[in-house]
């Protein structure tokens, strides 16, 4: 019963009244219907600042029901201070089972990854966006780039990576790197690795975007196309270590790096806490 | 090594607890009450009423205690209270011309019907530190004048209206869109870039409004009138269908009349730029009204190449909350994006290094 | 060559009260180079952008004959059509040479833009192709990486005629492209153009102030003046014989040679 008030609170279920949960589904839908389209909704304030997820968790809060079991990541970690904030926030306010296991969550909100655990049908996979307009760097003004978008006229995005290659002799676009969905609408991935980009491509899950500041919802509707930007003879490519994790000795993830000692020593493990604890056959704490 | 992050949630925990410690301070000083604040500290109360868009002093009050007197934080907290509460329907508009005023100014004539009236202003103190507050001295009440039986205060602004000399204000009865509930798209009307001035940081607006003054966008300003005082604040309930005033707010209203040239078809009129803050906070209306007037270069046909000109510059960028947030989002772990610039900085860096091997090795070998 | 490329039809554009061209009507033929004459307020670069689909007419049309489309309304279309058609068949060459450029990018990134857009996707043919059209305007290759910031006047109005070219139109707007560079800048640009003009059999309409760019470079004239067109013919015959007054005057303005 999401629409009642819950015990001892003076705020509605999940937060957000049941009139704007509608107003953000709707928005949902639409931008489920056109795949990698921007839409406008009229995002609330937030009791957590912009920029440090309200977007997701508005798209959290509407479309969650005490059914679901979420879970919550930051930099793919579930312990990191701002993933612990928020997921206690509806641990608070939606009374919603969580969990750190990617298997098991229903929706996963998250900043700057994707889980290395393979999504299924029927999860949500819901990310925290600061600067949903790909092409803003190109061009600040709203007005002109919703034309671009219109119009599909990419030509701008190629152009810069045109002069990355003659810069560098390679594409060094690393996070945030462009893609477009569907053979129609360039995207923004959010500020992911571009080591994650080929999993967005034809995934089982919904992947629904939020943007709170810039208030916009976009979605990758399950099994959907998503296609990374490149040159036929400059292929897209993503990051790779010469080391493995030292906790699980994956080479397949993606790796953080650690200083360790003062003299600069370093130690490369997964940035997926949950997928090396997996690995590693622990326990969840 | 991850028990830095692994214990988050304590740490948040002990976080919240020390800053609820330094809040309150040194305990052998009694704790302020709100209604200190609201009644002391009345500005910094009006001001994150006005950003805040909520005219409650208690809960404003509140707001800053809660915050430790960081205004940009108590117009957070405010802000995020109201997106909470229910909305009943919008007001009627308020008239200020029924404003029991404490102070009004014009600069435009020396004297106008109803009079220059000072009122309490900080522009013809000196500013010398009283050492006597220091010293927690009582102030005697100061005198006040008997209440003036005109109900009515007439703008200096109809008075040039009726000339023909000032623009009109803006024709009533277009739907009221709340940018709060709405997303901003653009280009945007002037009650919406309205509503946004109203909410944006004061500190933003002063500084467009003083490029506007600095040749970057010229106004031509003079100031039509100031006022401030209270205002009647009328609702008509769907099951009366008439109205019946609910409150009375104090508002600080600035109506800036400005040059204008004219075109081919408008002869040479004075325009306005117009507005308008919660309780008494000249500057912010001040300023408001100068950068509403600025945003108007193109529906007037003026060159628009200042920022202050630049609708989508200014509405995008004006709103504390948003920039406080993003600015400060940089303290989040960005760690992983890092690391993807690390992996290819370091590929480049290799790339380079071994060209420059090669031309070595060419160079040695000719 | 039975259809004109691009008609005018009575076009006229006002801004507030004032009119800054009147009733313009004109054909410009396959590979015809159109001069547009007159003094500076005389509405030449006002009728150019209204031909170019940049600012609507208030009264009047223009068709242009579409390679891709047949003949079409260049006002009527959708701005999605009329921004393909501007960046397919159609250039514009901009007076000042960083309205039409990316000062930002390199010279290849610039030459390459229009072919990205049209969907080139081959790294190697899309530099190929922009280090091909740099020597055509005569451009050392070992510029192509750089920024037009460190581009001269004259290099920068080259690579901008470059960038139009690339995707090789077959109408070109100029507006005063010779304009603001050194008098030996602008007689190797107007060689440049005149070469490029007779090898890519290109159609072009030149708004210009300069009555010896528009010898050189045109085939007729129009001569402007108060948003009006006041005299109209082959260029040799319009600069040589004058019969309006106006045309006369502007003649006899110029230095002999």
């Amino acid at each position: 019963m999401p629409d009642s008030q819950h015990d001892g609170s003076a705020y509605n279920y999940a937060y957000l009244d049941e009139q704007t949960k509608r107003m953000i589904r709707r928005a949902i839908l639409k931008a489920v219907a056109v795949p990698g389209y921007q839409v406008p909704f009229g995002g609330r304030e937030m009791p957590l600042p912009y920029g440090w997820g309200t977007g997701g968790i508005q798209v959290t809060a509407a479309i969650i029901g005490r059914d679901d079991t979420l879970k919550v990541i930051d930099q793919g970690a579930d312990d990191t201070t701002n993933a612990v904030s928020i997921r206690r926030f509806f641990a608070r306010v939606a009374e919603v089972a969580t969990t750190t296991r990617t298997a098991e969550a229903t929706v996963i909100q998250t900043r700057h990854r994707v889980p290395e655990t393979p999504l299924k049908d029927g999860q949500i996979l819901v990310f925290q966006v600061p600067i949903p307009e790909p092409l803003r760097m190109l061009e600040p003004r709203e007005t002109e780039t919703r034309t671009l978008h219109a119009l599909s006229e990419y030509g701008v995005m190629q152009v810069s990576l045109y002069e990355s290659i003659a810069r560098h002799g390679r594409i060094a676009k690393t996070y945030n790197y462009p893609v477009l969905v569907n053979g129609r609408y360039m995207m923004s991935p959010s500020p992911i690795p571009k080591f994650d980009n080929p999993k967005l491509d034809r995934n089982p899950a919904l992947q629904l975007y939020g943007a709170g500041r810039e208030k916009r919802i976009y979605a990758v509707p399950p099994y959907t196309p998503v296609k990374s930007l490149d040159f036929d003879d400059h292929p897209f490519e993503i990051e790779r270590w010469s080391e493995c994790c030292a906790l699980c000795g994956s080479r397949e993830s993606f790796l953080d790096e650690m200083i360790v000692d003062d003299a600069g020593k370093r130690l490369f493990v997964c940035s997926d806490t949950d997928y090396c604890r997996e690995r590693r056959g622990e326990p969840v704490q | 090594m991850y028990v830095a992050v692994k214990g988050g949630e304590t740490a948040i925990e002990h976080s919240l607890e020390l800053l609820a410690d330094r809040r309150r301070g040194a305990r052998d000083v009694p704790e302020l009450s709100t209604r200190q604040i609201h009644e002391q500290l009345a500005l910094a109360v009006d001001r994150v009423m006005t950003e805040g868009s909520c005219y409650d002093r208690e809960l404003a009050a509140l707001a800053i205690k809660q915050a430790r007197g960081d205004l940009v934080e108590a117009i957070f907290l405010l802000r995020a209270y109201r997106t909470t509460l229910p909305r009943f329907g919008d007001s009627l508009p308020l008239d200020t011309r029924r404003m029991a005023a404490e102070r009004r100014i014009s600069s435009t004539f020396k004297d106008v019907p109803g009079g220059q009236v000072l009122g309490p202003t900080f522009d013809y103190s000196h500013r010398l530190l009283d050492f006597a507050l220091m010293a927690n001295g009582e102030h005697p009440a100061a005198p006040t004048a008997p209440v003036d039986a005109a109900p009515d205060l007439p703008r200096v602004g109809d008075i040039l209206e009726r000339e023909g000399m000032l623009e009109p204000p803006p024709s009533e009865g277009s739907p009221h869109r709340d940018i709060t509930r709405t997303p901003l798209t653009l280009p945007a009307s002037r009650p919406v870039r309205l509503q946004n001035l109203a909410r944006g940081d004061e500190g933003f607006l002063l500084a467009l409004a003083y490029s506007t003054q600095r040749g970057y966008g010229n106004n031509h300003p003079f100031v039509g009138e100031i006022r401030f005082g209270a205002v009647p604040v009328s609702f008509v309930p769907e099951e009366l269908g008439f109205a019946i005033e609910i409150a009375e707010i104090d508002v600080t209203e600035c109506d800036m009349v400005n040059q204008f040239a004219g075109s081919h078809d408008v002869p040479p009129q004075f325009t306005r730029g117009y507005g308008l803050a919660f309780g008494h906070a000249e500057r912010k209306a001040m300023a408001m009204a100068l950068v509403d007037r600025a945003l108007r270069a193109q529906e007037l046909s003026e060159t628009a190449t200042s920022p202050a000109q630049d609708e989508e510059f200014v509405l995008a960028h004006s709103d504390s909350v948003e920039a406080s947030g993003f600015v400060q989002h940089l303290k989040l772990p960005h760690y992983v994006d890092f690391q993807s610039e690390l992996v290819v900085v370091r590929l480049l860096r290799a790339e380079v290094e071994a060209r420059r091997r090669q031309a070595a090795f060419d160079r040695a070998a000719e | 060559m039975n259809a004109p490329l691009l008609s005018a039809r009575g076009v006229t554009r006002r801004f507030g009260g004032r009119i800054a061209c009147r009733e313009v009507s004109f054909d410009l033929w396959p590979g015809e180079v159109l001069g547009i004459v007159g003094e500076s307020g005389s509405g030449k670069t006002t009728l150019l952008n209204c031909l170019a689909g940049r600012l609507a007419p208030d009264e009047g049309t223009i068709t242009y004959d579409s390679a891709a489309a047949g003949t079409v309304d260049v006002h009527a279309l959708s701005e999605a059509r009329r921004r393909l058609l501007a960046r397919t068949e159609w250039g514009f060459v901009n007076q000042d040479a960083r309205e039409g450029l990316r000062m930002g990018v390199s010279a290849g990134a610039n030459i390459g833009e229009r072919l990205m857009a049209i969907g080139a996707r081959h790294y190697g043919s899309i530099r190929q192709t922009a280090s091909d059209w740099l020597a055509r305007v005569e451009i050392d290759l070992d510029r192509l990486d750089d920024r037009p910031t460190t581009y001269s006047g004259g290099m920068r109005q080259r690579l901008q005629i470059a960038r139009n070219l690339v995707s090789e139109p077959r109408l070109v707007f100029m507006d005063e492209p010779t304009g603001g560079l050194d008098v030996s800048v602008q007689a190797r640009l107007l060689d440049l153009l005149r070469g490029l003009v007779d090898r890519f059999h290109l159609s072009a309409v030149l708004v210009t102030h300069d009555l010896g760019v528009a010898r050189l470079l045109t085939h007729r004239l129009m001569v402007m003046q108060g948003g009006r067109v006041v005299e109209h013919g082959l260029t040799d015959q319009v600069l040589d014989d004058p019969q309006h007054a106006y045309t006369q005057m502007l003649v006899a303005s110029i230095l002999p040679v």
